[in-house]
This record gives structure tokens, sequence and C-alpha cells, in this order.
């Protein structure tokens, strides 16, 4: 049984890494661009933001004003058992969010859609997102908190199977492009592509695939790897840098994530986490172990099953 | 290009924002408020007495919310500061300037040059973006202390008028200029050009959006 009061510890201790330490796998990526970047203006941009990590990380304090919406996604091991079950859980997530809002601080920016109520600490109704997801064995508890950027560089289209990956090209260049603009988009982004599913699951793999897989990562899929590969060059050929100035370096990374769709559509989306791309995990066990990583590993050869059934006995034998 | 550095006050002379250049690197000192849509609405649309004495106090308006929280004792705590964008207080901006005698607008992403001609070049004033985006803790080294933060038991933190007193605040960057030239649209010129050749052989979508269009030095503000 994991404990609530480790739980919630502990997604406190996430809250304030995801807010003030940038991802090691990310901090490479950019200092990577940082090296090829000509254009005068993006490179002192980016040697800004490099300077900005070190800011935060000096001072504990968050490296962007505005930290974001809060979101959690718990993965649970088969054999996982917790306080209280899901709605304790539940609700240590909500607490620590709250109380990392006023202990980093972190901005409240969560508000209700019309009346603009703002609590102050960034739980409301359906906030913060709560996402699950699940492993065959394990008595273990991934808690991962991503504080995703809330506004800019994202969009989502009906593409169809006769729009080809040329049309997937288009509307990738497409956002980029206009997101791009004045650096709206916080670029250089990690930048998520989801392909099928439905319009909602099509935005939830694009998402997820932006801000739980690492920069460096790639699919199992090896033509999808390849074409993660190929749209990373052609982003960085577009010849815009950060903040929309001239440069070399929009994508930091692009992610690929696919669901089966309805026969006759390909959807689309298209995702930007930013240059504050806010994202801790701590795996939770039994007896009290827990173990802080800055990569999610949420796609799991389980999370990409395509079959009916799934068998046990591999995922033992490893 | 050699980028160039400036130190600003946030009460400047018309001389000092005369001398400023597209691309150069600003640093400021001074008292800088932070108001967005809510202060706006509350002072042009509700008619509320703004708690400053402006511009005499300071020019620079931020549009911005801190990473902050008020303290039970009424003390702050003040993290990470960055801008919000601003295209979107274009709608409250000109009555905004003539009301108070901003000179300074920062934020992020900048307004339109049509903006810079109607209201800011008149008023003698210029925006600086800020810098990443997302150098906010850089920025936050910056803020010597909060002096005040008015209405925010009516507008919520994220919303409330933040007074900070700046010393050597900054990088932000100069992206207008008193003749109304916008360093966000001379980059999309530049960048524009390269476009054909980066689209090639890929294809416009089968099912066209309403009101669609392929102009590619078009912007999303607006």
């Amino acid at each position: 049984m994991i404990s609530l009061d480790l739980i919630q510890k502990t997604a406190e201790a996430l809250m304030d890494k995801a807010a003030i330490e940038i991802p090691q796998d990310y901090l490479d990526g950019l200092r990577a661009a940082a090296k090829t970047e000509d254009g005068d203006l993006s490179s002192f941009v980016l040697q800004a933001m490099l300077d900005n990590y070190e800011a935060a990380k000096e001072d504990r304090r968050a490296m962007c004003g505005d930290t974001g919406v809060p979101r959690w996604y718990v993965k649970m091991g088969n054999d996982a058992r917790i306080e209280g079950g899901p709605v304790a859980l539940e609700a240590a997530l909500r607490r620590a969010t709250a109380n990392a809002t006023s202990g980093v601080p972190l901005r409240p920016n969560r508000v209700h859609p019309l009346w603009r109520t703002d609590h102050n600490n960034n739980v409301g109704i359906g906030a913060p997102e709560i996402e699950y997801g699940f492993e065959p064995g394990g008595e273990w508890v991934d808690l991962i908190t991503v504080h995703k950027g809330g506004l800019f560089g994202t969009d989502y289209r009906m593409l169809f199977p006769s729009d080809g990956i040329q049309g997937i090209k288009r509307f990738y260049l497409d956002s980029l492009v206009a997101f791009g603009k004045r650096g709206l988009a916080c670029q250089p982004a990690i930048i998520g592509i989801g392909l099928g599913g439905s319009k909602d699951t099509c935005m939830v793999l694009g998402k997820r695939a932006s801000v739980l897989r690492t920069v460096g990562s790639r699919n199992s899929d090896p033509k999808i790897a390849a074409m993660e590969e190929e749209f990373k060059e052609l982003g960085n050929s577009i010849g815009m840098g950060a903040m929309g100035f001239v440069g070399k370096n929009m994508v930091i990374d692009c992610n690929i994530e696919v669901g089966y769709c309805h026969t006759g559509g390909m959807q689309m989306s298209v995702h930007a986490f930013c240059l504050s791309s806010r994202r801790a995990v701590a795996r939770l066990f039994p007896d009290g172990r827990v173990e802080h990583r800055t990569d999610p590993d949420w796609f799991t050869d389980y999370q990409r099953r395509d079959s009916v059934e799934w068998e046990m006995g591999l995922e033992v034998a490893e | 290009m050699k980028i160039r550095e400036v130190t600003l006050s946030t009460t400047p002379s018309a001389e000092a924002i005369a001398d400023l250049r597209l691309g150069d690197i600003v640093y400021l000192d001074g008292l800088i408020y932070t108001a967005r849509e809510g202060v706006y609405m509350r002072a042009l649309e509700d008619k509320a007495n703004i708690p400053m004495e402006l511009p005499s106090q300071s020019a620079a308006n931020f549009h911005c919310s801190p990473a902050a929280v008020i303290r039970e004792d009424g003390s702050f705590d003040l993290g990470a500061v960055t801008a919000t964008a601003s295209f979107r207080f274009a709608k409250w901006l000109p009555e905004w300037m003539a009301k108070t005698g901003a000179r300074l607008i920062i934020g992020k992403g900048g307004m339109s040059s049509k903006d810079y001609k109607e209201y800011f070049v008149p008023n003698g004033a210029v925006y600086l973006s800020t810098v990443g985006y997302g150098t906010g803790a850089l920025l936050g080294r910056g803020v010597e202390t909060v002096e005040a933060v008015h209405w925010h038991e009516e507008l919520g933190i994220a919303q409330a008028m933040w007074v900070i007193r700046a010393r050597r605040m900054g990088p932000f960057i100069v992206a207008s200029d008193l003749q109304g030239a916008c360093l966000f649209e001379r980059e999309n010129a530049k960048i524009v050009q390269n476009l054909d050749k980066v689209y090639e052989g890929t294809k416009p979508a089968v099912l066209k959006r309403y009101g669609e269009t392929d102009d590619r030095s078009d912007e999303v503000i607006g």
C-alpha cells in the first residue's frame, strides 16, 4: 500500500521541481541549438534562456512567470494499491497543487472560463486535470506533473487519407509559421504531433507526444521515427528562430504519436511544449521509496499495443 | 550586427525614447506597474480611480502577472515575472495611454505597426518585448521590492495591479520606434522570402477552413 502522506509530499516536491528546473534532455537540446544558431537576435535570446535556467535554479524561483496550467498524469502498476483509493489520491494531488501554488510560488492561472473566478491556487472545476494510465505488473505509482503553457502553438485539423504525407507536412508548417511569428509558441519547442484517433484523442495524443516524451526519444515504429527526424529538420529549415526572429532553431525535437482512426479520416494535431518545458516525475513504492526522474516514460509498448490481448509473459521476461 | 545595451528609466525623457533603435537590449530602473485586461476594464469601463499618480510615478505598463503570493501578514513573495501576449489589449490601449501617459508598453509579441503608428507614436511611446519568452527568473531578480498590489481582492492575484520597483530589470528588446516601425514585422518580412521553398511539394488540405488564406505573410494576431 502506498501512503497518502507520501503521495502528497512527493507531489508538492514535483510541482516545485517542474516549475524551477529545466529537464536535462531539453537543456541539452537547447544548448546544442544555441551552438548552431547564427541569427544575432535569436542567439541573444537562446543565451538569455540558458542564463535564465541557471538563475531559476540558483534562486529556487520559477523559470517563467507564466507557470502554465498544472496537470497530473498518474500511471499505476497493475498491482499498485493506494491508501484511501483513487478518490483520496485525487484529493492529495489537488491539495499538493494548491499548496505548491502559494509555496513556490506559482502564478494562479486557473479561472472560471465565464466568471473569471480565481481561487488563487490553480484548483477549480476540472483543474488540475488528472489522467491515468496502467502498466502490467508492478506495485508502484508514477506521478507525473506537467505545467504546459495554455494559449498558443496548438492546433487541430481533420485531414483525409488523400491529403497524405504532403498534407500532413503542410499543416505542420502552417502551425509552426502561424504561431512561430512573434514567438507566440515560445519556441524552440518540443513539437508533439497526434495522428488519428478521434478529434479529442488526437489532441490527447499530440499533447502527450510533446509533454510525455523527451528530447531524443523516438517512436518504436521505425517509419514514424524517421518521420520525426524529417519533421524536426523541416521545422528548423523554415528560417525562423526564437521569438520569431530570423534563425535556425524552431524545433528542439519532434515527437509523433498515432492512434487508430475512422477509415475515412486522418486527424492531426500539433502541440508546442515551450522554452520552459515544465515536467517532473517520481515513482513511488509501497515501502516508501521515491525515485525522481524527468522522463515520464509514458509511451511503453503496452500503451502503444495494437492487439486484442496483451501477453503478460512478455513483460515479465524483460 | 552588434547588439546595443541601454539602461532606461521607467519615467523616460522624450530624448531617451527617441534614441532607442529596434533590437536594442534594454534594462529598466524605477517603478513599473502591471496592467492587463482586468485593470483596463476596471479603470476604463467601470471608471474606477487609478490608485497611482501616472505618469509621474511610472510611465511603464507591463502586460504581466507575476508568479507571486500575498502572505497572510500582507507581505509579498514574488518569484518569476514574465509577460503575456499584448495584441489582445489593443482594444483598451489607446484610451489607457491617453489617460495615463504610458510611454513604455512592455509585453510579449508586440503589436502591429498599424497600432504603433496610430497611437504609440502620437503618444511618444514605444514597445519593449520581454525575451525568450520566459526569462522569468532573470526578470524576477530585477525586482527590488513590491511597492503595492492594488485591486487584488477585486481582480485576483493574476489580474491585480502590481507596482514593482525595478533595478536593472531585464533584458527587454526594443520592438517599436518613434517612426512606428515594428521589429517583428521586419523579421517576418525576411522569413517569408524563404517560405515558398520550405512549402515546396506540400499540398493544401482537401477540406478547407472557412475564411482560410494561403498568404504566408499573414499573421494570427489582429
